[in-house]
C-alpha cells in the first residue's frame, strides 16, 4: 500500500495522509451505521421497532438526521467549567480510540505503521482515554460528570491488566507483537485461528479478552461511568453539539477498535476462514471488517441482556476473577509451550 | 472456595441463558403499531366523539341533564299547534323546535351518561377519536339544524301567536269580567283582627 502511494506521489506528506485517513473513511459511515443499527438491536430485543419515520424504508437516515441536528445545536460550555479542558477532552478521547487503528491492519497490504511493537502501542494509545474521560469529568465542574470520571478511570485502568494479560497468552504464543505477524501464522483454515490452539487456555483468554474490553470501552454491563439512572450521563452530561458526538463517536469507534484487536489477535483477522477461498487483499478487507462486525454486534447484544454491576461487583470482577484465571491461562500456555 | 468457582460457573451459565433469551426475542415480531398507518380495532362500545342526529331529537333536555360537566346547551321553543314538526324514526312526534345544541367536546368527559336517557336513541358515540384542534372554540360543536334566519322566522311566528294569543285571552278576560258581581267583603279578616284585639 505504502509502495503503491510512493509511485503515485512522491511526497511524504500525502502518502502518509492517504494512509492516515483510510481508517476514518470506515469510521465516520460505520459510526452512522452502527447507532442505527444498535437503536434497531436494541429495539427488537425488547420487541419494539425503533426509528421508523425517517427516510423512508424502516428510518434507514434517523442517524444521518441526528448529525446533522447535532452539527447545529450550540455548543454549551457551563459557565464554572474549565473552558480549556472542557474543549479538548473530547479530542484527546477520540484522538486515543483513533490513534489505536494505527496499527490495526485492515488488510494484508494494509495497516497504518506496521511496527512491531503493535500491540504495545494499542494497549499503550488506548489508555489516552482516561486522560481524556477525567479531563471532561473535572472540567465539567458538574457532580455528577465527575463521579463519573472517577468511576470510568477506576474501571478502565483496573480492566487494563486483565486486558493486557489475556493479550499476553496470544504473544507468547505467536511470539510477535507486529498485528500482521501475528495475522499471517494464523492463515489457512479456521482452524489456524489462535482461539483453537492449545485449547481451553486461549479460549478463555479470549473471555476474558472479551469482558475486559467491555470495561474498557465503557459499554453495558460495564457502563456504570454513564449510568444514566444515577449520573444523568456521567462525564459527556455537560457535552452538548458536535462535542457531544465526539463523545458518542469515539465510544463507537473504541467498540470497533477493540472488536478489532479480538479478531485480528484470536480470530485471523483478514485471513479467511476457508484457506484459499476468497483470500486476496480486498477480501481480506471484508472478512476483517465482518469478523469485527460479528463482535460489536456481540457488545450490543450483550448491553440488551445484562443489567449493570455495582462498583464492588465490578471490582471483584476484575480482581479476583478475569485476573487470577488470566495469569491462569499464562502459566498453562507457558506449560504448554514448554513440555 | 467452593462457592468462587460455582459463583463464576452460575455468573457464565446465567449469561448465556440471558443471550439465548435476547436472541430469539430479536426474531420475535415487534408489538409495536405504527399508529397513523395502522390503527387498532376500537372495542365494541368504545366511546369516543358524540353525535346528535338532529332529526330525532325532541328537545326533551335528559341529555342536558344527564351530563356531569354540563358541556351539552340545549335551546328549544314550543311549536305551534298548526306547525307540524314530524316524527321521529322511533315514531315519537316532535312538539319542540330545538334552537341550540351545543356540546363542548374540550369538557366532556366521555362518561356516556347522556347516551343512556334519550328516548330516541338520538345522541351516541361515534368511532371517531381524531378530532384535535388548534384553536379551543372549534372543540364546539354545533349541532343544530336550523339555520339563523330559520330560528328567526319560527321566533317572530311563536311571537305573533303569542301576541294573539294575549290580546284573545285579554278579550277573553275582559268579556268575563264585565258580566261578573264584584267580589264580596271577606269578613272573616275583620273578625279575626277584632278576636286578636280581645285577647
Amino acid at each position: 500500500m505504502e509502495q503503491f502511494l510512493r509511485n503515485i506521489f512522491d511526497n511524504d506528506f500525502f502518502v502518509y495522509g492517504i494512509i492516515g485517513i483510510i481508517p476514518l473513511v470506515w469510521i465516520i459511515p460505520y459510526a452512522l451505521f452502527v447507532i442505527y443499527l444498535e437503536r434497531k438491536v436494541s429495539a427488537h430485543m425488547q420487541d419494539r421497532l425503533g426509528p421508523m419515520r425517517t427516510g423512508g424504508w424502516h428510518g434507514w437516515s434517523q442517524t444521518i438526521a441526528d448529525m446533522l441536528k447535532l452539527l447545529q445545536k450550540e455548543d454549551i460550555v457551563p459557565a464554572a467549567a474549565d473552558k480549556k479542558l472542557h474543549k479538548i477532552a473530547p479530542f484527546v478521547i477520540f484522538i486515543g480510540s483513533y490513534a489505536a487503528y494505527a496499527v490495526i491492519p485492515f488488510s494484508s497490504q494494509y495497516v497504518g505503521s506496521n511496527i512491531s511493537l503493535g500491540l504495545l502501542y494499542v494497549i499503550a494509545i488506548s489508555s489516552l482515554a482516561v486522560v481524556g474521560i477525567l479531563m471532561a469529568g473535572w472540567a465539567s465542574n458538574n457532580k455528577w460528570s465527575l463521579l463519573g470520571a472517577m468511576r470510568a478511570v477506576a474501571q478502565i485502568v483496573s480492566y487494563e491488566i486483565p486486558t493486557i494479560l489475556s493479550i499476553l497468552v496470544v504473544v507468547m504464543i505467536a511470539g510477535s507483537l507486529n498485528l500482521q505477524d501475528i495475522n499471517e501464522m494464523q492463515s489457512g483454515w479456521f482452524w489456524n485461528w489462535f482461539i483453537f490452539k492449545n485449547f481451553p487456555f486461549v479460549f478463555i483468554a479470549f473471555i476474558i479478552y472479551f469482558i475486559a474490553s467491555l470495561a474498557e470501552t465503557n459499554r453495558t454491563p460495564f457502563d456504570i461511568p454513564e449510568a444514566e439512572s444515577e449520573l444523568v450521563a456521567g462525564y459527556i452530561t455537560e457535552y452538548s453539539g458536535m462535542k457531544f458526538a465526539m463523545f458518542m463517536l469515539s465510544e463507537f469507534v473504541n467498540m470497533f477498535a477493540v472488536s478489532a484487536i479480538a479478531a485480528t489477535i484470536f480470530f485471523g483477522g483478514w485471513n479467511s476462514p476457508f484457506g484459499e477461498f476468497l483470500s486476496g487483499p480486498l477480501w481480506g478487507v471484508f472478512w476483517f471488517l465482518s469478523k469485527g462486525m460479528v463482535f460489536v454486534f456481540v457488545q450490543m447484544w450483550l448491553r440488551w441482556t445484562l443489567p449493570r454491576l455495582r462498583v464492588d461487583q465490578l471490582m471483584y470482577v476484575s480482581w479476583k476473577v478475569l485476573t487470577p484465571w488470566a495469569f491462569g491461562c499464562i502459566i498453562g500456555v507457558g506449560l504448554w509451550m514448554v513440555l | 472456595m467452593k462457592k468462587y468457582f460455582t459463583d463464576i460457573a452460575k455468573a457464565v451459565w446465567t449469561v448465556l441463558i440471558g443471550m439465548k433469551i435476547t436472541l430469539g426475542h430479536l426474531f420475535v415480531p415487534a408489538v409495536t403499531i405504527q399508529y397513523p398507518d395502522v390503527k387498532l380495532k376500537l372495542p365494541e362500545r368504545a366511546r369516543n366523539r358524540l353525535f346528535v342526529n338532529m332529526d330525532d331529537c325532541i328537545g326533551c333536555l335528559q341529555c342536558e341533564m344527564a351530563c356531569p360537566v354540563n358541556c351539552i346547551t340545549i335551546e328549544t321553543m314550543k311549536s305551534l299547534p298548526t306547525d307540524d314538526l314530524g316524527t321521529t324514526s322511533t315514531g315519537m312526534k316532535k312538539k319542540l323546535w330545538v334552537t341550540r345544541f351545543d356540546i363542548d367536546i374540550a369538557k366532556c368527559c366521555y362518561c356516556g351518561l347522556c347516551v343512556y336517557p334519550c328516548p330516541t336513541e338520538c345522541i351516541k358515540m361515534t368511532e371517531v377519536y381524531e378530532f384535535s384542534e388548534f384553536e379551543r372554540n372549534n372543540l364546539l360543536y354545533n349541532y343544530v339544524t336550523l339555520t339563523q334566519p330559520e330560528i328567526d322566522v319560527i321566533k317572530t311566528k311563536i311571537a305573533s301567536s303569542e301576541k294573539e294569543q294575549a290580546t284573545k285571552k285579554a278579550a277573553e278576560a275582559q268579556a268575563k269580567q264585565t258580566p261578573a258581581p264584584p267580589a264580596p267583603p271577606r269578613p272573616g279578616k275583620d273578625d279575626k283582627k277584632g278576636g286578636a284585639q280581645k285577647t
